[in-house]
């Protein structure tokens, strides 16, 4: 009977951590975004001038954004799930502030002409904003933002040197293998 | 020896005083178990519920794999018990219907919790 009682208790906790998480998120928009961020880490080290390499890099942030944000719409919607759902709010909650302060960070740095500190910026407050998310999502995420900060503090070392590398395997890489374990694991 | 006596004693029909196996505590009891919320797709539904603040009719019936009638079935059962409450509207033309759980909900699955954690605890201190 014990037996039975902490399967049941198992069996609520499993239906509750499903029923909060945030699930809608796009293994196959991670991929092409992963795909995007490959390709601008390739154009981008061909950047004659810095404000070319920065052009190239924010280019990609404004192609690659309504992809991430279409790819989660159509996820959600294969899947039934509510993109303004509690547990997809409390995502929101946990990965806009994040991106919201890199972009403030990002005109303030720019301003300053501070661009060598902008690659370890974004690498680490995405991935903080990822981290955030993870909370209210699957669990994999955690392992994306994590990486995604580990990337940051290289940057942060090496500050000025091999921006488009650092950029490269976190927006290129780190995207595209998470995207094919998101896809393969957590349907698409 | 004497110890062995004893044990040999112990063994001999009317000699002993047989052991009275331990009672499990009120909690424990099968009479006292909701049985309405000890049903798998209940219990699914209630747990599902208590982890979000609504669910509707196409969330819950994908997350938990169910199909339409068995939904409303067992949906309506727990409605009617008081654990549950059924909104219906329209989201554009679409007919859409959510469910909350009620405090009586919430009561009932804590309970619910509280008697596996007991049975489990029994168990535990039985051995």
């Amino acid at each position: 009977m014990h037996e039975r009682a902490a399967e049941s208790i198992e069996f609520i906790r499993e239906t509750m951590v499903r029923s909060a998480s945030f699930t809608a998120v796009p293994g196959q928009g991670g991929v092409a975004m992963g795909a995007i961020g490959v390709l601008t880490a390739v154009v981008a080290s061909q950047a004659t001038t810095p404000e070319r390499w920065l052009a190239t890099w924010l280019s990609a942030a404004v192609i690659a954004s309504p992809i991430g944000l279409a790819a989660t719409i159509l996820k959600a919607r294969r899947h039934h799930v509510a993109l303004w759902s509690a547990s997809g709010r409390r995502f929101m909650q946990g990965f806009l502030p994040s991106i919201a302060a890199g972009a403030a960070l990002t005109l303030a740095l720019v301003r300053a002409d501070r661009i060598e500190l902008l690659p370890a910026t974004w690498l680490l407050l995405y991935g903080a904003g990822i981290l955030a998310g993870a909370t209210a999502s699957i669990s994999v995420l955690t392992w994306v933002g994590a990486l995604f900060m580990v990337l940051g503090v290289g940057a942060v070392a090496t500050v000025g040197q091999w921006p488009d590398l650092w950029l490269g395997a976190g927006f290129g890489g780190l995207q595209i293998i998470f995207g094919i374990i998101i896809t393969r694991k957590h349907g698409g | 020896m004497a110890a062995r006596r004893n044990a040999a004693a112990a063994e001999r029909p009317g000699t002993a005083r047989r052991a009275r196996p331990a009672q499990p505590p009120a909690a424990t009891h099968a009479a006292n178990l909701d049985r309405l919320i000890h049903d798998r797709t209940r219990l699914a539904i209630i747990s599902a519920l208590a982890a979000s603040s609504s669910l509707t009719f196409t969330e819950l019936k994908h997350l938990l794999d169910l199909s339409d009638g068995n939904l409303s079935v067992h949906a309506r059962k727990l409605e009617d018990a008081g654990y549950v409450t059924c909104t219906k509207g329209f989201e554009g033309r679409l007919p859409r219907t959510e469910f909350a759980l009620t405090d009586a909900g919430h009561r009932a699955l804590r309970q619910y919790l509280d008697h596996m954690e007991a049975i489990i605890k029994h168990a535990r201190t039985k051995r």
